[in-house]
């Protein structure tokens, strides 16, 4: 399966490129949009921060390019947000493909430390990502900024407030967790999507 | 609800797994790569690996197990020993790892620490501190405990925070290899100082002890070594036990 990571100024791309070498695919990491849109799967990974890697995309002309892909598209973490519509990190406008704000977690408690590091449980799961058996669970999450529960929400986490811990709409999928740094939970969801 | 974590730390020396007793007297355990993979499996949280080689090939070495490690790893790992400059960051973090743990090299040039921060997020910075109990003090120590400084703990955990530091891994001098606990008291108060997650280390030898860092210490995770490595703690025997008692573990 032809399975393409985008490639750009963002943090810690290896790791996706790893976990899926694990499931037997051969990735490629690629700027190159004519690979990218020739390829069965596109993921797009991201550790970082919004207004670097927005403006990066805007002068690769990623921007236009990731909105308009048509096959399965994974963001993942950073990519995930990048994917709303603005973040209030850099007060950043974004790729827009889902019509949501991506907000900084404002810790009630002394004992809500941000970034929000570690491994937390997904709930009201839904979509082709996730089965009945993957409710409960958890995953591996790192990030100081959230996407609220919206429209387009297919699996929640509570920390601080519920906020989307995935998203999905037409063929663009998100998460906001690591799956390729969740255990055999994140490689049965990364296995669904590559499945879809 | 987020987890309380549980981390196997693995010194790595010459490619393999040891471990010190109150910091000297080495023992080996073990194949670092196998032994992270079992340990995952077991339902370790994350993993640490400590590079205790001093030489330059010794550093090579290193660079190619982090980049094994992320290869056959999926949960998220830690790497500390030797990181003096941000080239190394770049170096370990390019090989796969996720974190880098700064100790010695935060002490004796803290703007390391915000050099990191800034170039990689805080989420990759932890700054570890290795502190001794004397005098009615927690003084810090460098080089693995070896070198006094004149910095104590808590001022020095709450400047690696404002510096950027995105979590704190405080090893006992004064409780670790003794397996008799982790150090409770002043675990509680670096949970009441700051506002990043702290790691305990040191001292851990039943069960009971990783409960207690977790509930009188406030701990956000517990680290050990030695426990794991001889087979006298199982991971999944532990969060099974954790979970009986209240502690909200990943199982």
């Amino acid at each position: 399966m032809k399975v393409a990571i985008i490639k750009y100024n963002a943090g810690n791309i290896y790791s996706v490129d790893y976990a899926l070498k694990r499931l037997g695919v051969e990735p490629v990491i690629t700027d190159d949009l004519g690979v990218i849109r020739n390829a069965e799967k596109v993921i797009f990974p991201g550790v970082g921060e919004a207004l670097s890697t927005m403006t990066y995309l805007r002068e690769h002309g990623l921007d236009d390019f990731i909105r308009g892909l048509m096959q399965p598209v994974l963001g993942i973490c950073l990519g995930m947000q990048l994917m709303c519509m603005h973040s209030e990190e850099g007060d950043t406008p974004c790729l827009g493909i889902f019509d949501s704000e991506v907000k900084r977690f404002i810790p009630k408690r002394h004992e809500d430390k941000v970034p929000h590091m570690g491994w937390n449980t997904l709930t009201d799961v839904k979509s082709r990502l996730f089965g009945p058996e993957l409710e409960g669970k958890f995953t591996y999450f790192v990030h100081s900024y959230y996407v609220p529960v919206n429209e387009f929400t297919v699996a929640t986490t509570d920390y601080i407030l519920p906020f989307s811990a995935a998203l999905h709409k037409d063929n663009f999928y998100a998460t906001q967790f690591h799956p390729e740094k969740s255990g055999d939970v994140g490689e049965l969801i990364l296995r669904n999507f590559l499945n879809l | 609800m987020l987890a309380k974590r549980i981390i196997p730390c693995l010194d790595v020396k010459d490619g393999k797994t040891v471990k010190g007793v109150n910091f000297v007297n080495f023992r080996e355990a073990g194949d670092p790569v196998e032994l992270g993979a079992q340990y995952s499996r077991q339902g370790a949280d994350e993993l640490v690996y400590l590079d205790i080689t001093a030489s330059h090939e010794g550093r090579k070495t290193f660079t190619e197990l982090v980049k094994k490690v992320a290869a056959n790893i999926s949960i998220p790992f830690t790497v500390g020993g030797g990181i003096n400059a941000l080239a190394d960051v770049e170096r370990l973090l390019a090989a796969g790892a996720d974190k880098v743990s700064i100790n010695s090299s935060a002490l004796r040039n803290p703007d390391l620490i915000e050099e990191i921060a800034k170039n990689f997020g805080s989420q990759v910075c932890v700054v570890a501190i290795d502190a001794n109990f004397e005098n009615e003090r927690w003084l810090c120590y460098l080089n693995g405990g070896r070198i006094p400084t004149d910095r104590f703990l808590f001022d020095w955990a709450t400047e690696a925070e404002s510096r950027g530091a995105g979590e704190i891994l405080f090893t006992s001098m004064t409780h670790d290899g003794v397996k008799d606990g982790y150090s409770n008291e002043a675990l509680a108060c670096l949970a009441d100082l700051l506002h990043i997650p702290v790691i305990a280390s040191g001292g851990a030898g039943k069960m009971e002890h990783f409960r207690d860092a977790f509930t009188l210490g406030r701990a956000d995770a517990a680290l050990a070594a030695s426990v794991f490595h001889f087979g006298e703690i199982g991971i999944a025997e532990l969060k099974d036990y954790l979970s009986a008692e209240g502690v909200n573990v990943r199982l």
